[in-house]
């Protein structure tokens, strides 16, 4: 974890960098309808939405949990919480099949070990050579049909030279590839990226180039912090807009979560 | 009629040197005793299937059962690496383990192909991966016939073995699961023989809500394991044991601490022979 304490909110009251991503995670969430949630830092998020600005948010987990709502953060895309609150526990073979391929769910919550600047995420090796990795991640797991096939993609990620790279050594999820016609070309039938979150701010496609560009920054964080985390040449939005610190509630909602977790 | 029989008679009678074996159950019932039976009576050159190898085929793979995995997800759940399966793709040790990869959406459709008695499925996924090319045998481009869409076909898994872990069989071996329900059926459906062990074998099968039910004429061996699934749990009998997934961790870091924890655990046959020809602990 990222431990760094921020400067505090208005209110006075400490938060580090990683409580504010999530924050704003679960704010990002606020017009979505479902969810696809990944483990880690989107299910954290996703969690924190559900009990914050978006309490119809439908929760779908790979593992064939529909319309969960766990009372602690699973600690794995197959926990037992998911099956005993969820609306609906169908196979996995369905949730691929008959939810996510056809484009019925809405948002796609990503994680990822490397970003490039076209948003493509690698979670498979670290190094340019598959068959000598510096680093074997686990793979791709359900990632690669989520970033096609849900409407739109968001990705939570912490921000740093080792993860945001001018190209990913793997592509395992696609953002949109080479740039602009890539995903009508490949055939993918969801929007892509629309928003990543980060530990500094917040990156959004540019409409034209379709290249990651800064457009908000978390409280307390220059524009010079995100130019250095980042391993391409960043484009600034014309206006960056400053978000709002986490509130009261939603810091306690995210604690909350964070203290009724078994800690692995 | 499933024969209902005890599990190292079960693992003895169907799986064999070189077979290709899925041990199936999506974090929730995973067939670990089932896995260590394998390690113990010594199987190698074997294929293992699975869609999240994690600490079961973490051991398989450590007392050198396996020659190749197929697979999508390979980590250790909400702790991280597989370092018996990193030690095997990146030192080769044991034995050398080669590696074929998909992603979740293409390795449910080979088991759906090969449940349907057909040579392929076709989905819409891997397009613009690295995954794709990469086993051109496996995965590749194929046009609709009727919109000429391009689509992706996955040819179909057809494992020699499945082998699941499930809630309660009855006398017949029909078997019941519920919670999540994984790729099990489809798994045991793919395969040419099936092995399920069980919490409990019962006179009579109660309903259960969302459950599912494999005939028993459909699978060739219920074994009875209670505990079978731990350290994964088994939903209205035992829970995760959370702490377990995170000393795997320490033990598996280190070749010589492995070693001990398969002599610890009734697995020292194994041990022997997976120090054959291998370079010594690191």
């Amino acid at each position: 974890m990222n431990t760094t304490t921020g400067a505090g909110g208005p209110d006075g009251h400490g938060y580090s960098a990683d409580e504010m991503m999530s924050v704003a995670a679960a704010r990002s969430l606020r017009d979505a309808t479902s969810c696809f949630v990944g483990i880690g830092l989107p299910s954290t998020a996703a969690n924190v939405a559900l009990r914050t600005a978006v309490p119809d948010l439908v929760l779908i987990y790979e593992s064939g949990t529909i319309g969960t709502r766990p009372d602690r953060l699973p600690l794995s895309i197959g926990d037992g919480v998911l099956a005993e609150t969820a609306d609906a526990v169908v196979t996995v073979p369905e949730i691929f099949n008959y939810w996510l391929q056809p484009g019925r769910i809405d948002v796609g919550f990503l994680g990822a070990a490397q970003i490039d600047r076209f948003a493509n995420i690698n979670t498979t090796v670290i190094g340019t050579d598959y068959d000598q990795p510096k680093v074997r991640l686990p793979g791709a797991g359900g990632a690669p049909e989520i970033a096609g096939s849900c409407r739109r993609v968001i990705v939570v990620v912490r921000q740093s030279l080792r993860t945001f790279v001018e190209r990913v050594d793997f592509v395992t999820s696609v953002g949109f590839g080479d740039g602009p016609g890539s995903r009508e070309r490949l055939g993918l039938t969801g929007h892509g990226p629309t928003l990543v979150i980060t530990d500094l701010g917040l990156l959004e496609p540019d409409p034209r180039t379709c290249e990651l560009m800064l457009t908000a920054l978390h409280p307390g964080v220059e524009v010079d912090q995100a130019r250095e985390a980042t391993g391409w040449k960043l484009e600034i939005a014309d206006e960056i807009t400053t978000l709002d610190a986490p509130t009261d509630d939603e810091l306690r909602v995210l604690r909350e979560l964070e203290q009724a977790t078994p800690h692995t | 009629m499933a024969d209902i029989v005890s599990l190292d008679e079960a693992v003895d009678a169907l799986v064999s040197d070189g077979d290709t074996v899925a041990l199936e159950g999506f974090t929730h019932l995973i067939p670990v005793e089932a896995g260590h039976e394998i390690i113990r009576q010594g199987r190698r050159g074997l294929t293992l299937v699975r869609m999240t190898p994690d600490i079961v085929y973490d051991r398989m793979i450590g007392a050198g059962c396996a020659d190749r995995l197929i697979f999508s997800w390979g980590g250790n759940p909400g702790v991280g690496s597989l370092h018996r399966l990193r030690d095997a793709v990146e030192h080769g040790w044991p034995r050398p383990l080669e590696i074929e990869e998909h992603s979740h959406a293409g390795m449910v459709n080979r088991y759906v192909a090969g449940a349907s008695g057909l040579p392929f499925a076709v989905l819409r996924g891997y397009a613009g991966t690295g995954l794709m090319g990469r086993q051109p045998d496996v995965v590749t481009t194929i046009t609709c016939p009727f919109t000429d869409e391009q689509l992706v076909a996955v040819r179909a898994l057809r494992p020699d073995v499945a082998v699941i872990h499930a809630q309660r069989a009855d006398r017949s071996g029909n078997t019941q699961i519920w919670g999540i329900t994984g790729v099990q059926k489809e798994a045991v459906l793919a395969a040419e023989r099936s092995l399920v062990t069980v919490e409990e074998v019962v006179d009579e099968l109660e309903p259960h809500p969302g459950g599912v039910v494999i005939p028993g004429w459909a699978v060739d061996c219920v074994a009875a394991v209670p505990g079978g699934a731990a350290p994964s749990y088994a939903h209205g009998y035992y829970d995760r044991d959370n702490d377990a997934y995170v000393a795997w961790d320490a033990v598996s870091r280190d070749r010589g601490r492995f070693v001990e924890w398969l002599g610890d655990n009734g697995m020292a046959m194994a041990v022997d022979a997976a120090h054959d020809g291998a370079g010594g602990a690191a």
